[in-house]
Order: structure tokens, then C-alpha cells, then sequence
């Protein structure tokens, strides 16, 4: 039986490596898409491109537009003198912040009465907006502190960010395109696989073969997850060496998640594969289901801030779980006791998945 | 490509026939095409000919001989090489759209659209050729009702059978009657019956454009077919080996075609000891006796050397001039003698290897399977044969135990296939219709996948794989990717992997189904051979030739079981005084027909 | 009739009646859209609400209870009470809160007295998710302010001599992400079903052979490409004004703009889309590789590279550049801006230009490959 299923992955695993293009496509995209994304994929707002319309011409507001200048999350690109034009720059996108300062300002700091600002945003990207808000806070309050050495504000707010001190998004992207870049492999091989096999005729030649078709199973499974667990380690690697991600937890039990959670990727593709007439159909079958599992795992925006329903959804995805343990364990140390927490719904996702394509191979027979 | 004086057939020179007064349709002039790619292939070579109007030219050879090729260079789809083609004075290299209004194309798998109606698919090919209202309408009619579509106008295409769909594709082609209709293996997967309308209606329609100066040419892997052109095309690797009227390939065949009478048993064997016979270049089985074509020169033995009773000359066919060109010259080796595993008694000591009592399958509420029984003795090559849509398929997957029986038993090597462990499956080969091996893998790791999904051991894998291909002779080839093989080699492999686990029941659903001639002979030799090894051979096809080596036939009409007896027997059955010498296709037709 | 244009009818007949009898066309079409809309548009919100917030009090007093009760009137923040640091930490390990505030044991005798100022006061953050980490310490940072001016009302003159920043979120004012990520979707939907609809359905033309025998009759390759085209074309343009409107009624979006230049967008998107598609499926052959290349291609960039969900001008100078090459970039900064700021003809037309650029290049790649595609 061994033997059996061993020919069933070594014939898939050199189907796939044979032809140079799948070949390229296994290997090259998931580097190309690390090296982009673990770039592109920040919510960090740097270079705000700001404009300036600064009616007064006293010293402090100099000093205020000074310190905006100087920050790094800021570009002063433009400079107004009226309202129609900052309306027009912030229109047409040319700036994204309009820092108001009216023609008293100055005076008003000068004899000591609370000083009018404005802030303008561009608020179509609500939240670049939110976060250029906050920078601008800050600027403005050690600004006003300055202003009176001496005195001490009621309250400070110390403020340590822990596992990611220095709120690194590609510390945050990483792990997760680990999750992510493995999945899409190993549904795709997975769901093209049973597909391919009808369609090219021979699954009727591996049907009348002593193979079970359990065995048919394990043996289709297996290459995919294979590759998926490549594909995780090939972006593991760059995450370590390329982007010095730090990794604090334990490498066996994270390979030890992907492992189970690569099972249930492949569980759902062969699942979908076994409805598949055709590739045609397997592919569009991934293409309807990566996405969702994708957006409702959390991987780009948090499942608290989901709707109920969409919460509920979420957790029939394997990703929402691989996701947590996955930046859990590179940046927190996450204990055994939490990772396991999230590792049996993997296990009963995958245990649903293959009962469901098991059953449609066997159905395959009558 | 070997160089003209380096061919290993002789080039037959052929005299055409009083130079035609009309300028021909399709003028081909030293023709060559290459497929790009690494390294690039030689598809044509020095190919020059001429289409004449008013006449069906057939185009033959052997699979991969460049006949799709050369169509499609007709069409304007290619690019040629080297030399052109002129297709009523337009260059189709550069002025194929001029030529395009004038020219019926049916490719191999048709060009309908499956989703589209009978009549919408007409409509659209009226549409692509512009044709005025009137004209189409009554065109339209006239092909309904010639090919008989009439009553299916509103069917989808994909829903007809498959005798229909290739009418239909032919109606379309046929629609702007044009000056040059092409026809790419127009009759390949069709039943007899359909394949007879077929060259009905084409003739029909040639008769009709004749004034026109229609031209047709026929792709065939059919030699019968070709046999009735008026001029035939032979193709053997990218060259043109021979043209003319078939006559002409009859011509050097003049008392070289003998019968040879033969006891009823061992037909096979005396055909294999026939073979070898220094004198003579075929030897086939052909009903209840052998076929026999002497090389060039070579003086007639006598029958009892031949291991036969009595020799008489009989005319010789197309396909015996096919032969004689194609056939590797004397001397190179006969196909190796089989190394087959011998079957003794059934494990249950039952002579009797497949027994089918009452088997049903129903889809919904249609009945494809209708009360069937028969049974296959040990050794003995059976074969299931009917009309597309009859039903054959499906009994033939009940047998395997890919389809589930709704009634009855089909039992197989004493088990129930459906039921049996898997190890059962073990006892079978099956070799499917279409070449369902692993394309991107090699011939070497294909055999290997089966042999260890077959569960042989180490060394038995190693020991099975060798002989293997020794066996099909595909040592050269064992490392070549099964997807790039020509269709010949692919099927050797197909049947070199069925056949890997030493299996006692070979099931073989139409295996030389559009194969060429020469590789269906080698084909049926190495069949044969495995019967008499003992090794049970149940086949399904609605090839006649195919039928002739068969020991037993079944037909199948409408889910049931209208005969089942010897090819001989079937024959007889409806000799009369019109049709004395009855061919199988003729019983074949006769049985079949709803009484 | 002209024979161009009888054959054309042929052709645009034969198409719709395929789309209209086969189901794949009109899932890709419209199923397709509507479940990535909905599932994209509630599954990606950067608005945080309830951010649980473990409260660690070490000395509960009444100024630290009224700052709890502060923290809780906050719609962006669920406060839970932990005893220790220890409990509250191993809270923020699990993952059941976000972050901490430890308020120390002095916190309230220092708040109360302005002349023991600053009181000072702790926040530990699960900063795995950099971003929801700041947008939790602003909110927190935000309650504190409150609660410090309810307190300390008649101390307010303190902050005089400030400076009081005022924020106008234009375009957006409720800073709702939805508004801004629903039309960058609606870039991506029309990028994947552009794509599919050509890329599996041409496809199937050139494996049952129909391509074969259509370049052998009169017919064009140009009219062949065009009749292809136009049917999908309107079939993607349908399928995008039902994004549009969904987008309108389940997402609550504003529409600013005019329909003109969002037609205008929409169909230079869909030319190249489709092309695109037609491209991918004439050139690769295998299907695993085809829809890797699709996926590659078309999904991947249209979410990561298009500025719908992520600022371009925060990537790095190099990856900006590669921004160009996507252009659901230009087609998302259209959106965007007809949804929420109207018809600024300063942003929509250099994007209408890049994306025409874009649909030239498909058609023009498109029509290379496919005149040699038999060869």
C-alpha cells in the first residue's frame, strides 16, 4: 500500500517539476511577491505630502510649519495663500494634508491665549488620515509644551510597544505572507490535480488500478503539501534573512502548524477538485475561495473590526488560525498551550474537507 | 529527415494520367514546413501536387505523416517554409483572405460550437460567408435535409451523437458551397453506417459543384475510403511517396495477393509463421482465413510452408498497396516475439473468464444497458461492437468496475469488480480510448509509476520495465516525454503499461481508433499474441478491420445484445443472392438496423 | 448588407448567445462581483471599534475610576479590568486584548495635585499589527484628553497658551475605511473578472478547435478579436455599473461624480482587462501556469499595488515606479475620487490617459501574439 501511494507522489512531484514553466511558477512568484509586498503592504504613513497655507507671518507659526518640515512623516510640497488654492491641491490629490495656520496665530501664542490650527485631510484614504492626525498631535503638543519650559502637563502617557517596538509593518506582513503564499499553492496543485487527472482521461486509468481510493487521496494530498510547505519555507527564509524578522518562538512547532494547516488547504482543494469537471472549473473554484479565506483570515485588516456575520465566516478559514500562531511565534514566543488553541479547528477543517473529497472520489466509481 | 536517394521506401514514380485540361485547384509547389520548437521538427518536405476540380483527392499516410499539416497549409492557417501553396491563384502566404470565401474547412474535431443549436451553427458559418438572405435559406434547407438534421435543427450541437456532429461539421464546411472543400479524418470515431452517408453526401455535393470546378480533399486514416478517390495523396514523413489514382498503387501488386485457407483453430499462429516467411511481406487475418501480399519478386510458396491448407490469388486492396509501400523492407526485425505471461486455469478453475448474466444500467429513466448476458472463455479475444450510443461503453465500464451495475452480475476473473478488494483490480489491464498516460512524464517513469501502483517489488519492477520495453521496442525512446511520442509509439506504451503486471483479462476500449493501418497490423499482432499466451482480450470498437481479429463478436444495438458469434458466422448470416461475399461491415449494418 | 458587418452580426450573435447559455459567464460576470464585494468589502475595515484594553489599576481610586469609565465611553475601546500586570500580560500573550494601561499606585494622588504633575500612566501595546497598535494608542491617547478635560475643568486654563488643533476630514469626514477600500474592490472585481472572462473562455475556443475552423473561413482575425471584445465588454461594463450600485446601496457609499468619466474608466479598464486576459490564454497553454499568471497578474497587484488598500506614496521610491505598471492604480484613484470628491478632472484625466496607454498595450500585445497563434 506504501508503494502504492509513494508512486501516486513521486509521479505528481515529477509532473510538476518536469515542466519548466510550472517549475518557474512553484518557485519564482512566491520570492517576487515577498520581495513586493513585504514592501508595499504598509499602512505606515511616511512623506504625507503636506501643504502649507500660513496666513501669519510671526515667528511660531514659522517654528510649527519648521517642525512639520522636519518630520519624517511629512513633505512640505506646496505653499498657499489662499482657500481655493489649498481646496484645489487637496482635489487633485497633489497634496494630502493642508496645515492651516490663521493670520492671529502668533499673536494669540504671544499673549498667551490658545492658539486656532487646522488640519485639512484628504480623508478618500480614511486611514492615512487618521494616522497623519495623530502624527500631527504630536507635533503640535511637544510644540506647545515648548512653548512653556517650565511647566509640567497633567499626564504622560508612556507608551511601549511590545514584539514589534519599533512598529515595523514588514514584521506584521510576513508571517502572514507565509500563510498566505502557501495556501494559494497548495490549493491550486491540490484542486488542479483530481480535476487534471478527468480530464486528461486518466483518473479511470488510476481508478481500475489495485489503488483504493483513500490511497488515490493520501497520494494527491501529500505533493501538496509538499510544495505548500516549500513555498511557506521559501518565504520563511527571506523573512529571516533578507528582512531580519526576528523569530522567538519554536521553529519545530511552527512546521509543525504549517503542516496541518497546509493539510487543510489541500483538504479544501481537493475537496473543490472533486467537483471540478474540469481545470477550468477547479481554477475558478480557487479563485472564488482564496479570496475570501484570504480578506477573512485577518491577513490585511483585523477580524475585530468585521462584522458579526464576517467574524462568524472567519472561522471556518484555516488562515484566521495559521495567522495567529504565525506571528505569535515569530515575534511573541507565543506557549504551546495558545498555538494548540488555534491548531484543532486546522485539524477539523482538514478532517472535513478530505471527508467531503473522499467521498466524491468514491462517488467517482459509481 | 533523410535525403531522397537515402529514402528507405522507393519512391514510385507515377505517370499521371492524360494532363487534365483545367487549371487545378490547389497547386502545391515544393512545399515545406517546419514546427518551431526545440530542436525545430520537419513536418513537409518537397511536397509539390496538384488538386484537380471535379474529383475527391484523398490524402493518406501514417500517423504524424503531415497530413493535418498540409491541410492546414491549404487553409491559409500556416506559414509555409519553403516553396507555396496557390489555392485558386491566391498565394495562401500572403493572400489567404482572398482565397478564404472559396474554401469549406472541417478540422479534425469539427469546429462546432458544442453550445450552439444545429440551426445557429449554420447560421453563423452563412453569416461568416455573407451569404444573401435567399440563397442561405434554401442552401440551408438543402443540407438539413441532405445529412438528415432536419428534424434536430433546435438540438445543440454538443448533444448530438457523434455521427451527427461530423455531419453537421460537414454541412457547415459545405454551406457556401465552395470551390475547395478540405476535410481533416472527417470519418474517425464514427460508425460504419454514418461513415457510408458521410461519403454519400460529399459526393453528392461534389456532383452538384462539379460545374463549379469543386475540388475535395479527404484526409483518411480509412484505406477503404481512400480506395474510392479518384486520386489519392500518400504521405510518409513530411514526403509525398506516391500520387495517383489508387489503380496505379494496385498496379505493381499484380498476382502478389493470395487467401490462405486455414484450420478454424490457431488462424493466429499461422498468421505469426506466415510472417516470417522470407517470401512473403503481410500476412493478416482476415475473417476465417489469412491474407497473404508476397514481396516484390519473391516466387509463391507453397500453403503447407505457410502452415495453411490452400493459397488462391485474390485482388489485391488499397490497403495491401499501403502496405506493400510502407512496410518495413525484408530483412529488419519481425516484431519481437512476446514474452506474455501464461495464463493457465482460472484461479476458480473455471474456463470461462468474464460471465455478464442479465446486467442493467440506467441513467434516470433511459435504459443504456437492457438485460445484457455473454460470457468470454480464457484466451479467447472478445469484442463488443455497435454504433455509437449503443451501449457498448457502458457495459464495457461495468466490467471494469468503473461504473456501477443498476441490475445483474458482471463477473470477472471470478469476481465482481465493483465488490472485489482492490487487489482484484490487480488481475486486469485496461488500456482506455484516449492515450491516457501521463503526458509530461517520460516512457521510463511512466512504466514505473505502474509497475509500483501495480505493487511489484523492486526487482520486479526493474525486470518488468526492461522487458517492457525491449518488448514494445522502446528502449530509444525511454527517456523521451510520453506527451511529444507520436501516436504509434504512445499506444505501444499505453498497451507496454497495461500489460506491465502480468495481468490474465486485457480490456481495450477502440484502441486503434484513427490510428493508421501499419500501426494497427503491429498492434493486432502483439494482441494476438498475448491470446494465445492465454490472456483474455474483451475489446470494444466499430472498427470492421478491428472486428476481423476478434475470435467472438457482440454486437450491441440499442442496450442490448442483437448477436453474438464468430465474425465468420455473422457473415454468413446475411449472405443472399444480391451480396455473395458479404463483408463484416455489411452484417454489421444489417444487424443493427431497428427491424 | 456589407459583409463586414454580416459577419460581425454572426459573430456578436454566436458570442451572446454562448453567454447567455453558459453559466460560467455569467458567474464570473456577476456571482463572482457580488460575493468578492461582500466579502471584501465588510472583511477589509481598517475601522477599529471595541479594541479590547486590559485597565490595571493598581490603587482604585475615584479619579482612576472615573478614568476607567472614560476609557469606556469610547465607541473604539472595550475596557476590561485586570487584578495584576501579571493577569494582564498574560491576557495581551493570548491575544484576548490588545494592550494594557497600567495606572500605578500613585496615579490619582499624583493627577489630582498639579503641582505632583505629570501623573503618569503605562500602555503596553500588542504591536503585531503595527497599525492597529498606533490607532489604539491614538484612541487611548484621545480618552485620556477627555477625561482630562472633564477633571480638570477648572484647571482648563493650564492648556492656555496652546495651541488647540482642529482636524477637517474632507471628502470622508467620518474616516470610514469602507469608503475608501469599497471602490478600490471594485478595481480589483473588475481586474479578475475582466481577466477570467476572457482568459478560461477564449481559451476553451482554441481546445474544441472552433478557432480553427473560424480563421479558416473569411472572417478577420481583427473582426474575430473585436466581436470577442465587445460581447464580454458588455458584459463587464453590466457587470461593473451592478458593482457601482451594489457598492451604492450595501456599503452606503456617497456618489460624487458623473457617470461620464466612470464610463469612461470602466471601459479603457475593461479593453485592457480583457486583453489581458485574451493574452494570457493564447500564450500559456498549460492551465496550472495560465491561472498562476492570472492570479500573479491580475488579483495580487490590484490589491497590493494599487493604492486601494495600501498608501503608494509610503512604499518605497522603487516600488512607486513598479505602481505604474498596475494599472489598477490609475483606475483606483478614478474611483476613489468619483466616489467621494466628484469630478476632478485634475486626477481623472492623467489616470484616463494611463489607463489608455494600458488598454492599447493589451489589444496591441493581443493581436501580435494571436495572428501567429497556429503557426
Amino acid at each position: 500500500m506504501l508503494r502504492r501511494i509513494l508512486a501516486l507522489i513521486v509521479k505528481e512531484l515529477a509532473g510538476l517539476w518536469k515542466d519548466g514553466k510550472t517549475r518557474f511558477v512553484i518557485l519564482v512568484p512566491p520570492l517576487v511577491q515577498v520581495a513586493i509586498f513585504a514592501y508595499a503592504a504598509s499602512y505606515d504613513v511616511t512623506h504625507v505630502r503636506l501643504g502649507v497655507w500660513n496666513d501669519d507671518a510671526g515667528a511660531q507659526s514659522a517654528e510649527l510649519v519648521r517642525r512639520f518640515t522636519a518630520s519624517p512623516a511629512f513633505d512640505a510640497v506646496a505653499s498657499f495663500g489662499s482657500p481655493a488654492a489649498a481646496r484645489d491641491a487637496l482635489d487633485a490629490k497633489r497634496v494630502a494634508v493642508v496645515l492651516h495656520l490663521p493670520q492671529d496665530f502668533s499673536a494669540d501664542l504671544l499673549a498667551g491665549r490658545t492658539a486656532q490650527a487646522q488640519l485639512l485631510l484628504d480623508a478618500r484614504r480614511s486611514n492615512s488620515a487618521l494616522l497623519a492626525q495623530g502624527y500631527a498631535a504630536t507635533i503640535v503638543g511637544s510644540f506647545a509644551q515648548d512653548l512653556h519650559p517650565g511647566r509640567n502637563p497633567p499626564l504622560v502617557l508612556l507608551t511601549r510597544d511590545w514584539f514589534n517596538p519599533t512598529l515595523e509593518s514588514t514584521w506584521f506582513i510576513l508571517p502572514g505572507l507565509v500563510c498566505v503564499l502557501s495556501l494559494i499553492m497548495s490549493l491550486l496543485i491540490s484542486a488542479l490535480s483530481l480535476a487534471r487527472e478527468r480530464e486528461l482521461g486518466t483518473f479511470e486509468q488510476l481508478l481500475v488500478t489495485p489503488l483504493r481510493p483513500a490511497e488515490i487521496l493520501v497520494g494527491k494530498a501529500l505533493p501538496g503539501i509538499i510544495v505548500g510547505l516549500i513555498n511557506a519555507n521559501i518565504v520563511l527564509l527571506a523573512a529571516l534573512l533578507w528582512f531580519r524578522l526576528p523569530f522567538r518562538g519554536d521553529l519545530l512547532l511552527l512546521e509543525a502548524m504549517l503542516l496541518l494547516y497546509t493539510l487543510s488547504g489541500v483538504g479544501i482543494g481537493l475537496a473543490l477538485s472533486s467537483f471540478a469537471r474540469t481545470q477550468q472549473q477547479a481554477m475558478l473554484g480557487v479563485f472564488v475561495v482564496a479570496s475570501p479565506m484570504i480578506v477573512l483570515s485577518g491577513y490585511a485588516a483585523p477580524i475585530e473590526n468585521m462584522p458579526h456575520l464576517a467574524e462568524l465566516a472567519s472561522r471556518a478559514d484555516p488562515v484566521r488560525y495559521m495567522l495567529v500562531i504565525a506571528r505569535g511565534l515569530f515575534l511573541q514566543d507565543m506557549p504551546a498551550g495558545v498555538v494548540l488553541a488555534q491548531a484543532w479547528p486546522m485539524v477539523l477543517i482538514a478532517a472535513v474537507a478530505l471527508a467531503v473529497a473522499g467521498i466524491a472520489v468514491r462517488r467517482a466509481l459509481s | 529527415m533523410s535525403e531522397p536517394g537515402a529514402a528507405p521506401f522507393a519512391p514510385v514514380s507515377m505517370t499521371p494520367s492524360a494532363a487534365p485540361a483545367v487549371a487545378p485547384v490547389v497547386a502545391i509547389e515544393t512545399l515545406r514546413y517546419v514546427f518551431p520548437g526545440t530542436p525545430p521538427r520537419v513536418a513537409l518536405d518537397g511536397v509539390s501536387a496538384a488538386i484537380q476540380p471535379g474529383a475527391i483527392t484523398g490524402l493518406v499516410g501514417p500517423d504524424g505523416a503531415g497530413k493535418t499539416t498540409l491541410l492546414r497549409l491549404m487553409a491559409g492557417l500556416l506559414r509555409p517554409a519553403g516553396g507555396r501553396v496557390v489555392v485558386l491563384g491566391h498565394d495562401m502566404a500572403t493572400d489567404a483572405a482572398a482565397a478564404h470565401p472559396a474554401i469549406g474547412y472541417m478540422p479534425q474535431r469539427f469546429g462546432l460550437y458544442e453550445d450552439l443549436s444545429v440551426a445557429e451553427n449554420l447560421d453563423l458559418f452563412a453569416d461568416l460567408h455573407a451569404m444573401a438572405p435567399a440563397l442561405r435559406a434554401e442552401r440551408v434547407a438543402r443540407l438539413l435535409r441532405f445529412t438528415g438534421l432536419a428534424p434536430f435543427t433546435a438540438r445543440l450541437a454538443g448533444q448530438l451523437s457523434g455521427g451527427m456532429k461530423q455531419k453537421l461539421g460537414l454541412a457547415c464546411a459545405l454551406l457556401s458551397r465552395p470551390r475547395l472543400l478540405l476535410l481533416d479524418e472527417p470519418s474517425v470515431g464514427v460508425d460504419p453506417a454514418s461513415r457510408r452517408e458521410l461519403w454519400a453526401i460529399v459526393t453528392a455535393m461534389l456532383e452538384e459543384g462539379r460545374a463549379d470546378g469543386m475540388a475535395v480533399v479527404w484526409a483518411t486514416a480509412y484505406l477503404d475510403e481512400a480506395a474510392r478517390c479518384a486520386s489519392v495523396l500518400l504521405l510518409h514523413e513530411g514526403r509525398l511517396l506516391a500520387q495517383g489514382p489508387p489503380a496505379v498503387f494496385l498496379a505493381p501488386l499484380g498476382g502478389r495477393v493470395f487467401r490462405l485457407d486455414v484450420a478454424a483453430q490457431g488462424r493466429r499462429a499461422v498468421a505469426r509463421q506466415a510472417a516470417s516467411h522470407p517470401a512473403v511481406l503481410d500476412a493478416q487475418v482476415a475473417g476465417d482465413a489469412l491474407r497473404i501480399v508476397l514481396r516484390e519478386g519473391a516466387v509463391m510458396p507453397d500453403a503447407s510452408a505457410l502452415g495453411g491448407i490452400a493459397l488462391r490469388p485474390v485482388a489485391p486492396r488499397f490497403e495491401d498497396g499501403f502496405v506493400a509501400l510502407l512496410a518495413p523492407p525484408a530483412g529488419a526485425a519481425p516484431p519481437p516475439q512476446h514474452t506474455a505471461p501464461v495464463a493457465a486455469k482460472g484461479r476458480d478453475g473455471s474456463t470461462d473468464a468474464i460471465t455478464v448474466a442479465d446486467l442493467v444500467r440506467r441513467f434516470g429513466t433511459f435504459t443504456a444497458v437492457d438485460h445484457v448476458s455473454f460470457t468470454v472463455r480464457r484466451g479467447e479475444i472478445f469484442g463488443l461492437l455497435g454504433p455509437n450510443g449503443a451501449g457498448k461503453s457502458t457495459i464495457f465500464r461495468m466490467l471494469c468496475g468503473l461504473l456501477r451495475p443498476s441490475g445483474g452480475q458482471a463477473r470477472v476473473a471470478g469476481a465482481d469488480l465493483m465488490r472485489a478488494p482492490a487487489d482484484a483490480r490487480a488481475r486486469i489491464g485496461y488500456m482506455a480510448q484516449r492515450f491516457s498516460l501521463y503526458a509530461e512524464l517520460s516512457v521510463r517513469e511512466n512504466l514505473r509509476f505502474f509497475a509500483r501502483v501495480y505493487g511489484l517489488g523492486r526487482a520486479a519492477q526493474g525486470r518488468a520495465i526492461e522487458a517492457a520495453l525491449a518488448d514494445f521496442e522502446l528502449v530509444d525512446t525511454a527517456s523521451s516525454v510520453a506527451g511529444t511520442l507520436p501516436l504509434g509509439l504512445k499506444q505501444r506504451l499505453a498497451l507496454a503499461a497495461a500489460l506491465l503486471h502480468g495481468p490474465d483479462i486485457l480490456f481495450l476500449d477502440e484502441p486503434t481508433s484513427g490510428v493508421d493501418p501499419l500501426t494497427r497490423r503491429e498492434f493486432w499482432t502483439r494482441i494476438g499474441a498475448l491470446a494465445d499466451a492465454g490472456v483474455t482480450i474483451l475489446v470494444t470498437s466499430h472498427f470492421m478491420d478491428e472486428a476481423e481479429y476478434c475470435d467472438r463478436l457482440g454486437i450491441v444495438s440499442q442496450g442490448r445484445l442483437a448477436a453474438v458469434d464468430t465474425p465468420a458466422a455473422l457473415r454468413a448470416r446475411v449472405r443472399s443472392a444480391e451480396l455473395p461475399e458479404p463483408t463484416l461491415e455489411d452484417a454489421f449494418i444489417a444487424l443493427v438496423q431497428p427491424p | 448588407m456589407n459583409a463586414t458587418l454580416l459577419r460581425m452580426r454572426g459573430l456578436v450573435r454566436k458570442e451572446i448567445k454562448q453567454i447567455l447559455r453558459d453559466p460560467s459567464a455569467i458567474l464570473i460576470a456577476f456571482l463572482l462581483p457580488v460575493v468578492l464585494l461582500v466579502v471584501n468589502g465588510f472583511g477589509i475595515s481598517l475601522d477599529a471599534r471595541e479594541m479590547k484594553l486590559a485597565v490595571v489599576i493598581e490603587a482604585p481610586e475615584e479619579t482612576a475610576r472615573g478614568m476607567l469609565q472614560a476609557l469606556d465611553a469610547s465607541p473604539y475601546l472595550s475596557v476590561q479590568r485586570a487584578l495584576s500586570r501579571h493577569d494582564g500580560e498574560a491576557a495581551m500573550v493570548r491575544g484576548d486584548v490588545r494592550g494594557m494601561l497600567v495606572l500605578g499606585e500613585d496615579f490619582s494622588q499624583r493627577a489630582s495635585r498639579p503641582a505632583s504633575w505629570p501623573a503618569k500612566a503605562q500602555l503596553l501595546v500588542n504591536a503585531t499589527d503595527p497599525n492597529t497598535a498606533r490607532i489604539l494608542e491614538g484612541y487611548v491617547g484621545g480618552a485620556l484628553q477627555v477625561w482630562l478635560a472633564g477633571v480638570t475643568t477648572e484647571r482648563r486654563l493650564t492648556s492656555a497658551g496652546g495651541v488647540a488643533l482642529q482636524y477637517r476630514d474632507w471628502f470622508n469626514a467620518e474616516l470610514r475605511s469602507a469608503d475608501f477600500i469599497v471602490p478600490g474592490i471594485i478595481a480589483m472585481v473588475m481586474t479578475m473578472t475582466g481577466t477570467l472572462l476572457t482568459a478560461l473562455i477564449v481559451a476553451r475556443e482554441w481546445e474544441r478547435g472552433t478557432m480553427e475552423s473560424m480563421l479558416a473561413s473569411p472572417a478577420r482575425m481583427a473582426e474575430l478579436i473585436a466581436a470577442k471584445l465587445g460581447c464580454y465588454f458588455a458584459l463587464g461594463m453590466a457587470s461593473m455599473a451592478g458593482s457601482v450600485l451594489l457598492a451604492i446601496a450595501l456599503f452606503g457609499l456617497p456618489y460624487r461624480g458623473g457617470v461620464l468619466p466612470l464610463a469612461a474608466a470602466a471601459a479603457l479598464f475593461l479593453v485592457f482587462a480583457l486583453g489581458l486576459g485574451l493574452f494570457i490564454s493564447t500564450l500559456a497553454r498549460n492551465q496550472f501556469v495560465a491561472s498562476q499568471l492570472a492570479f500573479l497578474t491580475t488579483m495580487m497587484p490590484a490589491m497590493m499595488l494599487s493604492g486601494m488598500l495600501f498608501d503608494i506614496t509610503a512604499m518605497p521610491h522603487w516600488l512607486q515606479l513598479v505602481t505604474y505598471a498596475v494599472p489598477a492604480r490609475y483606475l483606483v484613484a478614478i474611483l476613489q475620487t468619483l466616489f467621494l470628491a466628484g469630478d476632478v478632472w485634475a486626477v481623472v484625466l492623467p489616470n484616463l490617459a494611463g489607463l489608455a496607454v494600458a488598454a492599447v498595450l493589451a489589444v496591441g500585445a493581443t493581436l501580435a501574439v494571436t495572428r501567429r497563434r497556429l503557426d
